[in-house]
């Protein structure tokens, strides 16, 4: 059964993967290039149905590297000539390079993955589990095709348009690559007005200023409260640390009526000091929940080694607890300054007053019909840039940190 | 162990509470309080210019000139109710005079003790308007160092009914949000986005992970990568989100059009629905709907991957070292083995995505405003308190969000699995 499903497989999956990759190769030197080009998808299918069968075919004798070369050769030739050298539905002529590229990279892509996914099927070894495998591999390299253009296509869309006026774009709007040709100043005009003429430096400021702020008052307030749910006995222990959560779960805009009510009243409503009243409140539930989870994991007999030896409580917490939890501690600092940082709706309900926007108000400021696009998309790579770059850095300890709450192994 | 607590446990437990102490705080004033104030007002007329108290002010003008001693003018000032709609109340005012003026003729609602004049008047009905005329006279001492009268600003106090505080209350607000027919639209609209953008979140999130369990060169700046959705901000992704999807200068029509997909462009964010024909079955396919709901999944699947990838990581290799010996092929070992491992995590991520897509506003408020079919409960609340300026209604479906939210809560604690912490 398996042996007779075998070559329809290999066809199937031949053709779809060269629908799919010749897909995607058009797409990204449409981009780069600006080229009118569309893949054939009908001669791209043919082709990868041939490489398929030309590889299962070569690996019985066994997995061969140079299978994947001459795999490249064929997938290429096969291209041009079903597709009487149009590949991409445009004269070869027109940029003949951009167009070269596109058939070596269609073909390098093709017959690499084909190599990985079918190789592994030689004759004595056709059984479900081998074809399962291959699928799985299948599987894997479409997830990252999949994923790579889902995550780097907007990423890149982000930063092009804010080089580029949106008039540009509306004449070719596969057209992203700004024009490097212009001087420095000039390729930066957005940034540099919205630091100059768009107080983007205040805002920048008051988002640092808060969100700074807001870490440091939300660990003032939940270390000792998360020390106190994970190692002290009181009653009321349980249902206050399920309370906990269950104020995690209150949405921002259920209370952002009477908190726009009240700040408005009291005049809190165009300063940093109300974002700093919301932010903690609003942090506080969820970094406590990843505070008590590191702590319950210490090993409770380093603490009270150090009561025997006569420490009080607060000494053995800021001696032995705190030290120990470094990394807990750096990982909810993250996630607080992420929160406070990206947070947008008591920005835009409570500051009106631009000299105390922060930068998510800043950058939705931006979004009228009066400001050029570009300024908009800098705006936004502006509020993106220090957080992404943060983030990378310290990536290890967030991911430890928001899953060792709940996981526990 | 004995059930009296003894003095240690006393202090014990003293400790505990004062370590909370300062959190409790935060939050009762900043959550708890205003969920109360939501319900408060959810019975109460409350419209948004009913949040600027009606106020009594009095601006100061001179009528005349005070150029030598002994000259007289007329001081007036202008009095007036800030409030086109309501009266204010037991009003006083007090000002105080610079030196070398004095009042020659005292209005028989005030008392002159000089320098202060300070009066009482009863009410001032809605726009009401007056002027207060005191002559006045001046002396050496004010000539030779001469005040402008008009920097004068009396003291002003009075009471006025706030209808936030009053007690008058209405079920209005109720009755029009669930006799409205969008309002049931709306609570569908919601449910189909939750539904559809936790488990499209859990499904990439589960993929994700498959592909970065095993360990591979640069697997740490992929996994960096697939995260960078959930970490940047919402604003930011959102309007790369409308760039990339613009229906004349983006990119994605711009890339359908020349791959001959469509002939015209797609409004992705602005039309509600489009015809489809599916095996001769016509029905509406909801475009912008499906468009928040597709940057819903892209922007929290990292989460999902993040804590599944976690979990995975936990699950003993000798298990599927085992399996493999049994001859299990790898979509059972999947099937029969992970999923059952992952079960536990996957039930607490469905729950918590849910309430969390379920909470979210800034996503779609961000991309459609609630526009072309896209309003949720909670841009349903944004719309009738500050869109329609009507606060009241508002927080009638911030309640009903509230409501809801509690069945889910007590869902979530009753079905969470022991061993997945807490």
């Amino acid at each position: 059964m398996i042996k007779y499903l075998t070559p329809f497989y290999v066809m199937l999956t031949g053709g779809i993967w060269a629908v799919l990759s010749g897909i995607s190769i058009t797409v990204i030197i449409a981009l780069l290039s600006g080229l009118p080009i569309r893949p054939t998808l009908s001669v791209f299918f043919i082709t990868g149905i041939i490489g398929a069968i030309w590889i299962a075919i070569a690996s019985r004798t066994g997995r061969d590297t140079r299978h994947k070369q001459i795999s490249f050769v064929i997938h290429a030739v096969t291209l041009l000539l079903l597709s009487l050298f149009q590949p991409f539905n445009a004269p070869l002529s027109d940029g003949i390079l951009w167009q070269l590229l596109g058939i070596a990279g269609f073909s390098w892509i093709q017959s690499t993955v084909m190599y990985n996914i079918l190789a592994t099927l030689d004759k004595d070894s056709i059984n479900r589990r081998n074809l399962e495998l291959s699928f799985i591999s299948s599987m894997r390299h479409f997830g990252f095709l999949f994923f790579g253009v889902m995550i780097l296509l907007p990423l890149y869309v982000l930063i092009m348009s804010s080089l580029k006026s949106q008039q540009e774009l509306l004449m070719n709007p596969l057209n992203l690559m700004p024009d490097f040709g212009q001087s420095l100043p000039d390729l930066f005009r957005s940034y540099i007005e919205l630091f100059t003429k768009f107080n983007f430096d205040t805002y920048l400021l008051n988002a640092t200023i808060v969100s700074v702020t807001t870490v440091i008052i939300t660990l003032l307030f939940a270390v000792p409260g998360a020390y106190a749910v994970s190692r002290l006995n009181f009653p009321g222990r349980v249902l206050l640390s399920r309370s906990i959560l269950m104020i995690y779960l209150v949405p921002a805009i259920v209370l952002v009526i009477p908190l726009y009510a009240v700040f408005s009243q009291l005049g809190l409503r165009n300063s940093l000091t109300g974002l700093l009243l919301v932010y903690p409140a609003t942090t506080l539930p969820v970094a406590l929940y990843m505070l008590q989870g590191y702590f319950r994991g210490l090993p409770r007999e380093l603490e009270e080694a150090g009561m025997m030896d006569g420490c009080s409580r607060i000494r053995v917490i800021l001696t032995i607890t705190l030290p120990l939890s470094l990394p807990a501690l750096a990982s909810v600092s993250l996630y607080v300054f992420m929160i406070a940082w990206n947070e947008f709706l008591f920005a835009f309900m409570f500051l009106d007053d631009p000299d105390m926007f922060t930068l998510s108000r800043g950058v939705v400021s931006l979004n009228s019909s009066e400001v050029p696009r570009q300024h908009l998309m800098a705006g936004a790579v502006i509020a993106t840039a220090p957080i992404l770059v943060i983030f990378l850095w310290a990536e290890r300890f967030l991911v430890q940190g928001l899953t060792a709450g709940s996981v526990k192994g | 162990m004995s059930t009296t607590a003894g003095p240690m446990a006393r202090r014990e437990a003293k400790l505990a509470y004062s370590m909370l102490l300062p959190t409790i705080f935060v939050v009762l004033a900043i959550v708890l309080l205003p969920l109360a104030a939501t319900f408060w007002i959810s019975v109460k007329p409350v419209t948004l210019n009913d949040l600027r108290a009606p106020e009594a002010t009095a601006k100061a003008r001179l009528r005349g000139s005070l150029e030598a001693a002994g000259d007289s003018a007329i001081l007036e000032f202008r009095l007036r109710n800030t409030s086109q709609q309501k009266p204010v109340s037991d009003i006083t005012f007090k000002a105080t005079m610079p030196t070398g003026i004095t009042i020659t003729e005292v209005d028989p609602r005030c008392q002159y003790a000089a320098p202060d004049l300070s009066c009482d008047f009863d009410d001032f009905p809605a726009k009401f308007s007056e002027r207060l005329k005191i002559p006045v006279t001046a002396d050496a001492s004010y000539i030779k160092n001469p005040v402008p009268l008009k920097s004068i600003t009396p003291l002003m106090s009075g009471t006025s009914d706030n209808v936030l505080t009053n007690f008058s209350f209405t079920t209005s607000n109720f009755t029009k949000i669930f006799d409205s027919e969008s309002f049931w639209h709306v609570l569908w609209v919601t449910m189909v986005y939750t539904f559809a953008g936790t488990i499209g979140a859990l499904i990439m999130g589960l993929f994700a992970a498959q592909l970065l369990q095993r360990e591979f060169k640069g697997r740490t700046v992929v996994r960096g990568l697939f995260l960078f959705p959930y970490v940047a901000p919402v604003i930011a992704m959102a309007f790369t989100w409308l760039v990339l999807f613009d229906p004349y200068s983006g990119v994605v029509n711009a890339l359908l059009k020349q791959m001959g997909v469509v002939s015209e462009s797609i409004n992705f964010f602005g039309i509600r629905d489009t015809p489809i024909d599916l095996f001769g079955m016509e029905f509406q396919f909801p475009v912008a709907l499906s468009m928040v709901i597709a940057f819903e999944i892209w922007r929290y699947f990292p989460l999902a991957f993040m804590f599944i990838m976690a979990r995975m990581q936990s699950i003993p290799t000798d298990m599927y070292e085992a399996a493999e010996m049994d001859g299990a092929s790898p979509l059972q070992q999947f099937w029969s083995l992970s999923l059952p491992q992952l079960a536990g995590i996957l039930a607490v991520l469905f729950l918590l995505r849910f309430i969390w897509t379920f909470n979210k506003f800034d996503d779609i408020f961000l991309l459609t405003g609630g526009n072309a079919g896209t309003r949720t409960l909670t841009v349903d609340v944004y719309e009738q308190a500050f869109a329609l300026s009507n606060l009241g209604a508002g927080s009638a479906v911030a309640v009903v969000i509230f409501v809801l939210l509690l069945i889910m809560s007590l869902l979530y604690f009753r079905s969470i699995p022991k061993e997945e912490g807490l």
